[in-house]
């Protein structure tokens, strides 16, 4: 799936990262505990969280995640957003719960594995 | 820091201090680490796999030690990451092993860890893993990526 197509399926904003809206991702994962993320996630994935800090960066940057989708409206502060630019990652944010942002884009035919 | 050693086998290694307690700062050396092996063309799978445990091996530094030093060693057959800590220790290394067991900070859970999933995280992604650790001493941690 297109990551504008995630971004349409979820009325998402994008934060930053509009070259690679067209890149494809073949899973998706949702999740507020990095350390599940890294045990399990595989790359070529959107995380989707509610989780707002400099590690959901860090830990997108160790599995070649390639997109991020913030959750319940949440924006990053603007060095959070600095990191994922210089890591050429999509941010996100939706106003949906990280609950329906997952069904909708399972709906859409996205797959966790 | 980049130094050549009078040893065949060895081709790299590289240093990095990681400061116990900076939150903000975890992840930089992992993050260093993954770009030094992606411009030396090392196998984007492997590259993976050693990113994910330097990185755990950081936020386990950051999150429980007061601090140490990850290196680096690159040789032709494999990626060897050591890290070295000065206390407090692991009191029971096969408890700690187990995942879901973790004795991490509410900070450190707030942050998205301390899920007791780092050690076997580790385990997973390395070919070898060897722990030692001494109460009030220490960790040594050693993770072989074969090439």
């Amino acid at each position: 799936m297109k990551i504008r197509t995630i971004k349409d399926l979820l009325d998402a904003r994008l934060i930053v990262g509009e070259d690679f809206l067209d890149n494809e991702v073949l899973y998706a994962c949702g999740s507020d505990l990095m350390s599940d993320v890294l045990a399990f996630v595989k790359e070529q994935t959107v995380l989707l969280t509610g989780l707002n800090n400099p590690q959901v960066i860090r830990t997108a940057e160790m599995l070649d995640v390639s997109a991020i989708v913030f959750v319940r409206g949440k924006i990053p502060s603007p060095d959070i957003i600095q990191m994922a630019l210089e890591r050429d990652i999509v941010l996100l944010s939706t106003e949906h719960t990280l609950f329906e942002a997952c069904g909708k884009l399972y709906e859409g035919g996205l797959r966790g594995r | 820091m980049a130094q050549s050693i009078n040893n065949e086998e060895l081709v790299m290694v590289h240093t990095y201090e990681i400061e116990a307690g900076n939150f903000t700062l975890a992840g930089e050396a992992a993050s260093n680490i993954k770009k030094l092996l992606r411009q030396i063309g090392i196998d984007t799978k492997i590259v993976r796999r050693v990113a994910i445990a330097a990185y755990e091996t950081e936020i386990n530094m950051v999150i429980h030690s007061v601090g140490g030093i990850m290196r680096l060693e690159i040789t032709p057959k494999e990626i060897v990451l050591k890290a070295r800590d000065d206390g407090p220790g692991i009191e029971d290394i096969e408890l700690a092993m187990q995942e879901g067991y973790s004795t991490a900070t509410e900070l450190a859970r707030e942050l998205g860890f301390g899920a007791g999933m780092g050690l076997p995280n580790i385990k997973r992604c390395s070919d070898k893993l060897h722990i030692q650790s001494e109460l009030g001493q220490g960790t040594y941690l050693e993770a072989r990526f074969f090439l």
